[in-house]
């Protein structure tokens, strides 16, 4: 009996194994966390090299460095990696890391499913990437691959962007499932659904979504296998087919996506603005059921990305009404952001600069998207450069920048070390800059006119071309001072406190800095009913 | 952990591979409940098949006429030569009216098309009723040859008034390929 409870007890306090074997067979949440945050990492350099050569042809009109064809997969490749290897898998390694942390529970409640989800994306991702490489070349359809581009008239490599897509959604559906299960589960005794800290709220809900929506793009992909190869004719209309039902089927997966990207940023952003601005969080239960109206919504709205494809007006009708309510539960979390703020004894460290411009940048991505949900207005903006400003909006300062907060906000707890503040703001100011130089002048080219996805541009669009370069190579380069700033800090600096921020509340401050590798091996007592 | 935690984490586990697999299955049945919903509503301009004549006939109303304009396409590199033999016709709703299309192959080999219909503006396809057309079947044509193709079709009398041309279009598609592996099969 007791021979029993030792082996048990032996098993839970051993420290990592060593060597390369430790991260290929690792079951612990916090390893598994780090491997999503380095892939991610390597992901979003490799995306914004291809954003980058896209910049680059685009800084002068004409054709300069690479033929269209190459363009075309650039756009293609950068959209998929940044959407599926970049933004995803840095929440997923993220939820890793504080989820367990944050309810007090050992680890995720499936840990070896864990180490599935994660080392399934290498292999996924090398299968994308090897497409490159390919006789006629990478996927070019663009990442939202309408039919019959990706069918018909795609190269012979889309056989393999299917079967990454569908390694890539089975990743995400281990990995949500865990979360679920683990937040469902193995909270430490006592604490409500209502006592969860903003960020393990957004995450179960993104959970659902993904759990809802991944196997639908599944659906989706192997429609296409099949009418490639098996002569079905789901997309095909001389098969008696519908190209528009491909759309259809896709946004209803795609709408829920984008809030997939940005729902785990509005629970980081709540973490951080309460800690630095020395309050409670403003209107927590409003967070929760804004943050759930959210996802209920983006199941309904999702035609709004084909306005233009030939609808109904009563359709029209509908899909703008829906998409237009959701700025009401987006606008009550942007207000509490601001009351969090209001009178509170704020201080601007990098993680909170990071969370200030996302509440400021995020918003006017969102307005835009409002510009874009009145259908007369749409039919203008349609496949133009202002969308390409719109979504670059929400995602980059958006999703990247909370992303950034986050690891700045917790790298201390993670090695235990404070990062290099000055490096961090350097970094954050021309990040700040960078972005804005980039995106900005998008709006204004798209609303002259000037359409997406194409390698070259009439004459009038060639000055603000020429600066969103100049911004996209800023931000580019600027991202290698941040890989800087977290090796330096991982190598050493000045040692964090278990608190790491005066103020920061919730139970990954109350354990030591660097979080030991088995953390909660006992739940916690909580300290009191305040957690929210 | 405990045990009933773990009983706990399995049914919680188990409940949400159901959701995924359940998920799955409604992509797919997106696809005909798309079709439905098209054809209650007359989305996108969707026909529908062949119509009957009710017993009793329909009634003509000589008070207004309506512009039937017809047009033809050929998808992608389909280089049969496929036109209408009018370009528009003023009809009567409620008459029967008869047109034919013009198609050759000028291609070496024997080809197999199909042409697809579609109505604009969309709300007025549920009130365009083809008693016989070309669409129907699939065309095949051997080197050379060349076919006028039937159509005949009533326009509903409860068209809107608002309604004053429709457009109907045939994209044609060749589907030589599809029909091949369709007979190998």
């Amino acid at each position: 009996m007791s021979a029993v409870i030792e082996n048990h007890h032996d098993d839970h306090h051993h420290g990592p194994d060593k060597g390369l074997m430790r991260w290929v067979l690792t079951t612990n949440h916090k390893d598994i966390g780090t491997l999503y945050l380095w892939f991610s990492f390597a992901m979003f350099l490799t995306g914004g090299c291809m954003a980058l050569v896209i910049r680059a042809e685009l800084f002068q009109p004409g054709l300069q460095l690479v033929v269209p064809e190459f363009f075309n997969q650039m756009t293609t490749m950068h959209g998929l990696i940044m959407v599926f290897g970049a933004v995803m898998p840095a929440f997923v390694g993220l939820a890793n890391w504080l989820v367990p942390m944050m309810i007090g529970a050992p680890d995720m409640a499936l840990p070896r499913m864990n180490n599935y989800s994660f080392w399934i994306l290498p292999f996924a991702f090398s299968m994308l990437l090897s497409t490159l490489f390919m006789e006629g070349g990478a996927p070019n359809f663009g990442w939202t691959f309408y039919a019959p581009l990706s069918t018909e008239y795609a190269p012979p490599s889309v056989t393999f962007f299917i079967f990454a897509v569908h390694l890539m959604g089975i990743s995400s559906i281990m990995g949500s499932i865990n979360v679920v299960v683990t937040i469902l589960n193995l909270r430490a005794p006592g604490m409500r659904l209502m006592d969860m800290p903003l960020f393990v709220w957004t995450w179960l809900i993104t959970a659902y979504l993904l759990i809802a929506v991944m196997p639908v793009l599944a659906g989706v992909v192997t429609m296409m296998l099949m009418d490639i190869h098996f002569g079905t004719a789901f997309f095909s209309a001389g098969g008696g087919g519908d190209p528009v039902l491909f759309q259809h089927v896709f946004w209803f997966f795609g709408h829920p996506e984008v809030y997939i990207m940005i729902l785990p940023a509005f629970g980081i952003v709540s973490a951080i603005i309460p800690t630095f601005a020395r309050k409670k969080l403003f209107g927590y239960d409003s967070m929760v059921y804004a943050t759930a109206s959210i996802a209920f919504l983006s199941f309904i709205v999702w035609a709004h990305h084909m306005f233009t494809v030939g609808m109904p007006i009563a359709g029209e009708l509908y899909f703008m009404y829906a998409t237009m309510l959701i700025a009401v539960p987006t606008g009550v979390k942007v207000f509490n952001w601001a009351a969090t703020m209001w009178q509170g004894s704020m201080t601007f460290e990098t993680p909170m600069l990071f969370a200030v411009a996302f509440v400021i940048l995020f918003t006017i991505g969102g307005l835009s998207g409002l510009m874009l949900s009145i259908v007369p207005a749409d039919f203008q903006y349609h496949d133009t450069y202002f969308v390409v400003a719109h979504f670059h909006y929400v995602l980059v300062p958006g999703s990247i920048f909370s992303i950034m907060a986050a690891a700045y906000y917790w790298l201390p707890k993670w090695t235990g070390n404070m990062y290099d503040e000055t490096l961090g703001k350097t970094h954050f100011w021309l990040s700040f800059v960078g972005v804005n130089v980039t995106f900005f002048p998008q709006h204004f080219i798209g609303l002259a006119g000037m359409p997406r996805r194409y390698p070259d541009y009439a004459l009038q669009f060639a000055d603000w071309n020429m600066v969103s370069s100049v911004g996209a190579f800023i931000f580019g380069f600027s991202q290698l001072l941040f890989l800087f700033i977290v090796i330096k800090c991982i190598m050493g600096g000045k040692k964090a406190t278990d608190e790491v921020w005066e103020g920061a509340e919730g139970l990954e401050w109350t354990i030591a800095s660097p979080a030991p590798y088995h953390t909660f091996s006992t739940p916690p007592e909580l300290p009191e009913r305040s957690m929210a | 952990m405990a045990m009933p935690n773990q009983k706990l984490q399995t049914r919680t586990t188990l409940k949400l591979v159901g959701v995924v697999l359940g998920m799955f299955a409604f992509g797919f049945a997106l696809v005909p409940l798309y079709d439905i919903y098209c054809q209650v509503t007359g989305a996108n301009g969707k026909t529908a098949s062949a119509y009957v004549v009710p017993e009793d006939g329909i009634a003509v109303d000589a008070d207004r006429w309506v512009t039937v304009q017809f047009l033809t396409n050929n998808n992608a590199s389909m280089p049969w030569s496929f036109r209408p033999e009018v370009r528009s016709m003023k009809v009567r709703p409620g008459e029967m009216n008869q047109t034919t299309f013009y198609a050759s192959n000028p291609a070496g080999y024997t080809m197999t098309a199909q042409a697809i219909p579609s109505v604009a503006p969309f709300h007025a396809a549920e009130y365009m009723h083809k008693t016989e057309c070309f669409c129907f079947e699939q065309q095949v044509l051997a080197t050379g040859e060349a076919i006028d193709m039937p159509l005949r079709f009533i326009i509903d009398p409860y068209l809107p008034e608002s309604v004053q041309t429709l457009t109907l279009s045939y994209t044609l598609f060749d589907i030589t390929d599809m029909t091949a592996s369709a007979a190998a099969e």
